[in-house]
């Protein structure tokens, strides 16, 4: 029975499922269960140490399709079932799937909570700015104007940052891929995987059937380097074709402003610096949208403080050290009388 | 109040008495609920039966002096068994006009009252909205009373502690408990330690109110013949051998659901977030991490549920506890623990409703709620609560059912037995049969809804383990592989199998017992729940004077037990009894197409018993 098991190296394709796959075809999540496979693979995951959560909305399929453990809850929620789980077992690694619909409107508090509470998950946040599963109404990252079946006037709902709101809440950990980056989109996961607290990750992912090309403005392959930074911790944040671009703190707009290098004297010096462990740095970086800025890609913050689950334990396991846990005792703690 | 009324005696030799009502009343202020529960302990220890109502408003500190700011606290203690906190109160003790406003209309005629004096000053007794001093009307003619004046006294007992105005006048109640320890003959050291207790890092403030304790006392000594002050005696009640401490229902509950978590050997999560009256649950078991307990003070009443699902799905034992309006809000992931067929507790400490309601008032209304108050046909399993003691034993049968059956339980208590205390003979944890769980572990043909074929449970098997992973959801699943099934047949197929499923529990419970009288008859009063103490006592009395009536009283609310058709039907007539406008009746009816009568009480106070006795009386008829 106790033979040592041999702990083989697993392939992405490993966690796949027998299950057919229910996305539209040419949707943005079978790029990112791709990814997921890969970072899982990478990062040599135990299928039955992992489990997946998710809520409700085409991303909240995503456990169906991964052959470690999997939760598909109810929407909005599953942040609730994740701390559960994770009380109950600190060992599981527990991922979180959820939508910009799931997580940031109808599960919106419950994010928030998690979030600041800091339990040990990775949660993985699919913004496609659209409701899909119920047919292409606004959601709160949808862009103001957007013309859908409930917003036939264009919206007029102001819309929210996926990346602003997690580190608003108190993320520790707060990243952004891209769904068909599949060169950096397992870094930054395995990134996330590694994160001992709650790891925040928007990706952006296209909904062909219901706001296709919504992100098309950096998601373009052949233009990419030009629109996309991806940024890595304690290298400069230049970027570009030509590697000529670059992110530069501007004091007096307080602002930051993509410069060229070469151009109006600026030179490498001028360029900023990530850091990852800089919040004000990283609200900056998770303002700047496209066209201006370049799409921010890969880790924006990480400073990593006790996970809620471990203290938790921690400080169970420190009650256990000083108290009995004596039934008999506890039922007859306080005052007792004796009838003869 | 079982024994003979309270009477208004003429000498003073010890009056000897078989149960007595006393009721605590004041502003919220004034410390009542302390001062009954000390009294409830004094009592306790000295061998009386008893049963407590504390009553108190929702609001933390109304304005003082309001008649919306009376907090009580009532007691019923005897040489003879005792079951509710007594109909009307014999001794009523008032601390300013608002209370006697509030209180005066149940006391027992010619009921003693012993009242503050000092506070009936003009200030007061406007905001009570007395126009006329009822101390200088004839409107308290028919009662004893005693006037004293416990705020001079109290604030001149106290004076050498050298205290404020304000903290000084905290010790009102101290001195009042004194003199009510003095009329029943009681000890005061328990007091005395348990105030050196809560005081111990403000030591004035302990001997301030021991010392007030004291004079009380001795007022009773001294004054005995100016205010012609009695003493009485109340006798030891006969009780089965054994250890014995207080109980609330609260207390007990959270107690039965560790202990069930111990005896399945599993994890215990609770989930909950704060709500008037369940919040205690959540303090209680917070407090018992030596034990293991995870607690989750969740962000919503959502969150909390979620979480305890999760933890049952990670193999611990999830559990969430709150009151009717939380229940509300738990609903739809109670649909998911159902349709994922997961071990599950949910308590609701049931409340005043509809709505935010009366948060402290009881009441029994949401019993629609836990049987039938889900989307899509979701059954799962309800079990009651029926006094202060009972929650233990009812905790542990709830854990065994949720997880022998992989479904989620629900246990219906209320606000009334939630905080009424009365004494426990305490368990021995040994005496129970433990019922491990075994966690499914076999890859062979696993998938996660293979089924016992007798229980029709489905099998458990936790994260972490290998060869069992697995995916499950709110879709509906194939009843064959779990995967997910849109098929129209296998839709029928599952809705069957998890109706079927709770239906046979009912086997697993025992047959419904008689709980006083005889099987068949002219007359059956079913209850359930906290109106047990007073459907009890007033089939007792009944029975005593001939009447051909009985009580059922039921723990389980759904399956119905298997017999209680047949038993129901042994009566000529039965009558339902519950503080709501008629759920079990309905209930009954529906499921036994029985013409029941009902007899509802939706004020938010417990059953009297004189109001069920009526009832008997009428429905036998006047035919004893
Ligand atoms: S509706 Fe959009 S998001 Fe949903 S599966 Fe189809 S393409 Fe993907």
């Amino acid at each position: 029975m106790n033979k040592p098991v041999e702990i083989t190296k697993l392939s992405p394709k490993d966690f796949e499922t027998d299950q057919e796959v229910r996305w539209c075809p040419g949707c943005g999540d079978y790029a990112i269960l791709k990814g997921v496979q890969m970072a899982l693979a990478n990062t040599g995951a135990r299928p039955e140490n992992t489990v997946f959560v998710s809520g409700i909305g085409c991303s909240s399929r995503f456990p169906y399709y991964i052959s470690t453990y999997g939760f598909h809850t109810i929407h909005g929620r599953a942040p609730g079932f994740a701390t559960g789980i994770k009380l109950t077992n600190p060992d599981l690694d527990v991922w979180l799937v959820t939508g910009d619909g799931d997580g940031l409107s109808i599960g919106g508090n419950h994010m928030l909570h998690v979030l600041r509470r800091n339990v040990d998950l990775q949660i993985m946040l699919f913004n496609n700015e659209i409701y899909g599963l119920t047919k292409g109404q606004y959601s709160p990252t949808s862009r103001p104007g957007l013309k859908t079946p409930s917003s036939p006037y264009g919206s007029v709902d102001a819309p929210l940052s996926p990346c602003v709101f997690a580190l608003g809440a108190g993320a520790r950990f707060v990243a952004r891929g891209i769904d068909t980056s599949l060169k950096e989109l397992p870094i930054t996961l395995a990134r996330a995987k590694e994160h001992k607290g709650a790891s925040f990750v928007e990706i952006y992912q296209n909904c062909i059937v219901y706001n296709d090309n919504v992100f098309g403005e950096f998601t373009e392959k052949k233009t990419a380097q030009d629109t996309q930074i991806h940024l890595k911790d304690g290298e400069r944040m230049i970027f570009g074709k030509d590697i000529k671009k670059g992110l530069r703190f501007n004091q007096d707009k307080f602002a930051l402003e993509v410069v060229i290098l070469g151009e109006n004297g600026i030179t490498e010096d001028d360029i900023l610096i990530h850091d990852e462990k800089n919040r004000h740095m990283a609200f900056m970086l998770c303002e700047i949208e496209a066209p201006e800025y370049p799409a921010v890609c890969g880790v924006i913050y990480c400073n990593p403080s006790e996970s809620y689950d471990h203290s938790v334990t921690a400080q169970i396991e420190k009650v256990k050290e000083t108290k009995k846990a004596d039934f008999n005792a506890l039922l007859r703690s306080g005052r007792t009388w004796i009838v003869d | 109040m079982s024994g003979q009324p309270f009477m208004k005696i003429q000498n003073s030799a010890i009056q000897e008495l078989d149960s007595v009502v006393v009721r605590f009343a004041g502003d919220s202020g004034d410390g009542m609920q302390l001062t009954g529960s000390q009294f409830s302990v004094v009592t306790a220890l000295e061998g009386s039966d008893l049963s407590t109502f504390p009553d108190f408003p929702a609001e933390i500190r109304a304005p003082v002096g309001t008649t919306f700011g009376v907090s009580a606290f009532q007691i019923n203690f005897g040489s003879v068994e005792i079951s509710t906190a007594g109909d009307e109160p014999d001794v009523l003790v008032i601390m300013n006009p608002a209370a006697l406003k509030v209180n005066i209309g149940n006391l027992r005629k010619g009921g003693l009252i012993i009242l503050d004096e000092g506070s009936f000053n003009i200030k007061n007794l406007k905001k009570a909205g007395y126009e006329i001093n009822p101390l200088d009307d004839d409107s308290l003619s028919q009662y004893d009373v005693k006037r004293i004046d416990i705020t001079k006294m109290t604030v001149e007992a106290v004076k050498e502690f050298g205290l404020g105005n304000k903290d000084a006048l905290r010790c009102k109640n101290m001195w009042t408990l004194g003199l009510l320890l003095w009329m029943f003959g009681r000890k005061r050291q328990t007091i005395i330690e348990s105030l050196e207790q809560k005081f111990a890092s403000k030591p004035e403030l302990a001997e301030a109110n021991i010392a007030a304790l004291n004079a009380g006392h001795a007022f009773g000594e001294t004054a005995e013949m100016s205010y012609a002050l009695h003493r009485y005696h109340v006798n030891r009640y006969k009780e089965e051998a054994g250890t014995y401490r207080t109980v609330n229902g609260n207390q007990s509950l959270s107690w039965g659901i560790l202990a069930g978590s111990q005896l399945a050997g599993l994890k215990l999560v609770l989930g909950s977030y704060p709500i008037t009256p369940a919040s205690p649950l959540l303090h209680t078991l917070s407090g018992l991490k030596e034990f293991g307990v995870v607690t989750f003070q969740a962000e919503d009443e959502i969150a909390a549920i979620c979480a305890a699902i999760g933890a049952s799905f990670a193999g611990g034992l999830g559990m969430t506890t709150s009151s009717g309006p939380g229940i509300a809000l738990k609903t739809e992931a109670l649909g998911l623990a159902i349709s994922t067929e997961l071990p599950l507790i949910v308590v609701d400490i049931q409340r005043a409703g509809p709505s935010t309601g009366l948060p402290t008032k009881t009441e029994q209304s949401d019993l629609y709620q836990a049987v039938w108050g889900r989307n899509g046909d979701a059954p799962l399993v309800v079990l009651s609560v029926s006094n202060s003691t009972d929650g233990f034993d009812v905790g542990i049968e709830a854990v065994r059912i949720a997880t022998k059956y992989m479904t989620p339980v629900m246990i219906l208590s209320d606000g009334y037995i939630a905080n009424a205390s009365e004494p426990w003979r305490i368990p021995d944890i040994n005496d129970y049969e433990p019922f491990p769980v075994k966690f499914h572990k076999d890859p062979e043909g696993f998938h996660p809804f293979l089924r016992n074929t007798e229980t029709l449970a489905r099998v458990w098997a936790k994260p972490g383990t290998e060869g069992l992973m697995h995916r499950i959801g709110g879709i509906e699943k194939d009843y064959n592989s779990g995967h997910i099934s849109y098929d129209a047949v296998n839709h029928q197929k599952m809705t069957d199998v998890r109706k079927a499923k709770i239906d046979n529990i009912a086997n697993d419970f025992p047959l419904q017992k008689v709980s006083l009288g005889t099987e068949g008859g002219k007359l059956a009063v079913v209850g359930w729940g906290s109106t047990s103490g007073a459907i009890h006592q007033a089939v007792k009395r009944a029975r005593n004077d001939g009447m051909d009536v009985s009580h059922i009283h039921l723990r389980h609310i759904w399956p119905l037990p298997r017999n209680l058709e047949e038993l129901l039907k042994s009566y000529d007539k039965v009558i339902v009894a519950e503080m709501n406008a008629g759920q079990l009746n309905t209930l009954l009816r529906s499921q036994y197409l029985l013409d029941t009568t009902l007899l509802s009480k939706v004020t938010g106070q417990p059953f009297k018993i004189q109001e069920i006795t009526d009832a008997i009386i009428e429905n036998l008829g006047g035919i004893k």
